[in-house]
């Protein structure tokens, strides 16, 4: 008996079909993985059963969730199953909690809602909950405010309100993917524990094939808002009948043909980081003292010659963006310097700065918040070009963006567009676009794929590498996610508090890490064929 | 609140102490400069006080004296430095028109003045959040168009031709309420609060239509925030929702407004006043600028920046108290 069961789900809205007959079910002490790229319907299939579609959105077919049938069900009634029966984990912790609500107000609420329960009662089963979710009374008491609080911290909090009266159901859309690889071991473990401890349910939606593979008894995986295939996970993965289920399997170990032609330079190195430090301010103690400062950056020293792609891999907070950033000249260390072609690019002026800035370049991770949506595509991608010794004039200026477009494999015609007529991957093909607009020798790209589908990802990976080839620029890659290092560098930093703890050749670190918290990374990290090996060999 | 400052260690507390004090010495520094804005204004404006006061046919040694006399002749610092030091004593110098001392001028009209203005803020936060929460809770539906259709009229009509609008139907028409004049607060609180109450009313409604449009875009960017969808997820009601998760969040840009209009309130009384024929601050200021008096002028005016400025405090104190991620920070 099916705790979930979907039967011909199709939803639209205005004249839009969001969804069409959607077939998918999920038992007591089961988990289902949802898994398809973004727009496939993943949430909106969740937001279906939780009942908080937008208006606009007309729904046909059967949802039956515990013998009630969901589409008829009035508000009245699911407000009454919502966070009680059902309960649901959202994609990014950072805003998922109210904040001007203490955490323990946040997970009492729902609590006194449904059981009438006292303040103190409520908040004594709050407590319990943290608890159970590794946040304890003494680190974290019912007074903290979200803010306070690391994502990851925050995403137990979540846990902790959508888990905290043991409901059926728990659907959870993406839990993990804001979190860097070792948050997300440890929240799914937390997750696997809880579908154990109260044969609860658990639909589990994710684009990442390796977390489903890991955690899901059964898959069904979504497409343009259509079933494409559905069953057992090991088997459907390992056979891979159905097309798509291959396409979306081999492009999540998708790794770029890399052809070594360019000669990794010699001589002077491109980039030369001498022992800087990064230090931040401490909190304020009293009106006239401060704590100690925070080391974001430790004593930091490497160097990369031209040509070369380096990985610099690292749990969030680790200090790998602050150092980025110094490279980039957005920040100053505190102590320590940084030499670009030779040249000292620490405590310049913006007009010193010039000609280094032309040599290198930015990828930022989001291509929906990187550019100005009020701004044609010529324009930003010509961006950049102002940092040259000779402006150049209109036809020059379309001419070289028109190159740069073409070499991301965009058409020159797209130059009079704006931002939102691109898809996500199209967007991080312009901002890759304006990064090599001025033909500069390092480029530095912040998580460049984390926010882009499996098949883009693999698509921008190619891209990366073949501009590396073609064009001979540096990279240093800023992720935590190995599969992407492993990808596309050649040499690895492993950074960890600050601190560079491991460097070597990409394979070697990643597969015997010599240090600890590269140990932790590569333990952490999914891996599709290993988690498709367990699963059979469990089965049998 | 209360959490917080029970909390063991310091960190918050004293962050909000800070936090006080620079607001504090903020507050401070704006009313020193506007204090030197109002005295430089008013000393460049030309106009002889000694020579008003006398008349055309005074002789110019009999001005001279007089202008000794006023201490009109000191350096200019000295003659801030005591105009200001006047201040703090509450000690304003005396009026040229009226020869009395311009704190009596003050006490006089400020007991009509303030409750008018107090009771304006007020109504216009009353009929603006609940319209707000009104208009969101139905966002793109018949009654949030209606709502918002009787805002904009709001913001538009003129308040003067609304008072008049007022004395009409109330005062001429249903003889509720006197068409103005004030009885002085000595003839009882009941008929010296209906006297204000027009006023009040034709001061707070276009405030209110400002404010209840603030509240509504606040209110409905909050809704779109994720931790809204979080709440509903825990099976709270729309209603519920909109209440203890977004009416807090989307309070502090209300605010702030709050604390802007408050000038332009106080800006509104000027005309309300004449209007209404109130004996209050805004009547005296206007009167002594056609007179040329300037030292009630000068003095009104401080009061006004002083009061304006103590409000914005208030709001950037309440800022903390409603968002906890102010209290902390560093």
């Amino acid at each position: 008996m099916s705790l979930l069961e979907i039967e011909s789900l199709s939803l639209t809205i205005g004249d839009t079909p969001i969804l069409r007959n959607i077939e998918l079910s999920v038992a007591p002490g089961e988990v289902m993985g949802l898994v398809g790229e973004s727009g496939s319907g993943k949430s909106i299939t969740a937001l279906t059963v939780m009942q908080l579609l937008p208006y606009a959105a007309r729904t046909t077919g059967r949802v039956a969730f515990d013998g009630i049938d969901i589409l008829a069900a009035s508000e009245d009634q699911m407000c009454a199953l919502r966070g009680d029966d059902i309960g649901m984990v959202f994609q990014e912790p950072m805003t998922a909690l109210n904040p001007v609500k203490t955490i323990g107000e946040q997970v009492a609420e729902g609590i006194r809602w449904h059981t009438g329960a006292s303040r103190a009662d409520a908040e004594e089963r709050a407590r319990k909950m943290l608890d159970r979710v590794g946040l304890p009374a003494a680190q974290f008491p019912l007074s903290r405010y979200p803010h306070e609080l690391s994502g990851g911290q925050r995403q137990r909090v979540v846990i902790a309100i959508a888990c905290a009266l043991k409901p059926k159901l728990l659907i959870a859309d993406e839990p993990t993917t804001a979190l860097d690889v070792v948050l997300q071991a440890q929240i799914l473990d937390l997750l696997r524990d809880l579908v154990a401890e109260n044969r609860m349910g658990l639909l589990l939606i994710s684009h990442d094939l390796a977390v489903v593979t890991e955690m899901a008894d059964r898959i069904t995986i979504l497409r343009h808002g259509e079933v494409m295939e559905a069953g057992d996970t090991a088997r459907t993965l390992s056979e891979q009948l159905h097309p798509y289920t291959r396409q979306l399997a081999q492009a999540s170990m998708h790794v770029p043909a890399r052809a070594r032609t360019h000669e990794v330079g010699q001589g002077q190195p491109l980039l030369r980081v001498d022992s800087v430090t990064r230090d931040y301010p401490g909190r304020r103690t009293s009106l006239f003292k401060r704590s100690a400062p925070t080391r974001a950056v430790d004593n930091v020293s490497f160097s990369m010659t031209s040509g070369q792609s380096v990985a610099l891999v690292g749990r969030s907070g680790c200090g790998k963006s602050t150092l980025a950033r110094m490279i980039l000249a957005l920040d100053g260390p505190t102590s320590g310097t940084i030499r670009f072609r030779g040249q000292e690019i620490t405590g310049k002026s913006e007009a010193d700065l010039k000609s280094a800035r032309r040599d290198m370049q930015v990828v930022f991770q989001d291509p929906y918040g990187s550019f100005d949506p009020r701004q044609k595509v010529e324009r930003l991608v010509a961006e950049p070009l102002h940092v040259l010794e000779k402006k150049p004039d209109g036809a020059e200026r379309r001419e070289m963006v028109a190159n740069a477009l073409h070499e991301v494999g965009l058409s020159p015609r797209d130059m009079d567009k704006y931002p939102h007529e691109f898809s996500g991957g199209q967007r991080q093909r312009l901002s890759i676009a304006r990064a090599i607009i001025t033909r500069p020798k390092l480029v530095v790209a912040d998580e460049p794929v984390s926010a882009l589908d499996v098949s883009i990802r693999a698509q921008i990976l190619d891209l990366f590498a073949e501009l590396n080839q073609k064009l001979g620029i540096a990279y240093l890659f800023i992720t935590h996610d190995l599969i992407v290092a492993r990808a596309i560098s050649d040499e690895v930093m492993v950074m960890h508090d600050g601190r560079i703890v491991e460097r070597g050749k990409t394979s070697e670190v990643l597969d015997h890490p010599q240090s600890e918290a590269a140990r932790a990374l590569v333990g952490a990290a999914p891996d599709l064929h290993r988690a498709i090996a367990r699963r059979l060999r469990e089965q049998g | 609140m209360p959490s917080v400052w029970t909390k063991q260690d310091s960190g918050p507390v004293t962050a909000m102490t800070a936090y006080l004090l620079k607001r504090l010495a903020i507050a401070f520094a704006t009313l020193v400069l506007a204090s030197m804005v109002v005295f430089a204004v008013l000393e460049i404006i030309p106009g002889d006080p000694a020579r008003l006061m006398l008349g055309m046919n005074a002789s110019a040694d009999q001005v001279e004296l007089l202008r000794n006399q006023m201490g009109l002749n000191a350096p200019l610092a000295l003659r801030y430095l005591h105009w200001a030091g006047g201040l703090l004593s509450l000690d304003f110098g005396r009026s040229y028109t009226y020869s009395v001392p311009v704190i009596d001028l003050v006490r006089e009209r400020v007991v009509v003045s303030l409750p008018l203005a107090l009771i304006a803020l007020a109504l216009s936060t009353l009929i603006a959040i609940p319209v707000g929460l009104f208009s969101a809770g139905r966002h793109g539906r018949a009654g949030d168009t209606i709502a918002m259709g009787a805002a904009q009229l709001g913001v538009a009509v003129p308040n003067f031709w609304f008072a008049l609008m007022l004395i009409y139907l109330f005062a001429v028409w249903l003889r509720l309420v006197p068409a103005g004049g004030f009885p002085g607060w000595g003839a009882g609180i009941w008929p010296a609060l209906k006297a204000l109450v027009l006023p009040a009313i034709a001061l707070a409604l276009p405030q209110a239509a400002i404010l209840a449009r603030v509240t509504r875009s606040a209110l409905i960017e909050v809704l779109n925030e994720d931790y809204i969808r979080t709440a509903r997820a825990k099976g709270l009601p729309y209603r519920a929702v909109l209440w203890r998760h977004a009416l807090r969040n989307a309070m502090i840009p209300v605010l702030t407004i709050l604390g802007l209009q408050f000038a332009f309130l106080l800006a509104g009384t000027i005309i309300i006043e004449n209007v209404f024929y109130l004996p209050g601050l805004g009547r005296l200021v206007f009167q002594a600028i056609t007179q040329r008096d300037l030292i009630v002028v000068e003095s009104v005016v401080m009061l006004l920046v002083a009061a304006v400025i103590a409000v914005n405090l208030l709001v950037d104190l309440s800022y903390a108290v409603v968002d906890p991620r102010l209290r902390s920070r560093p």
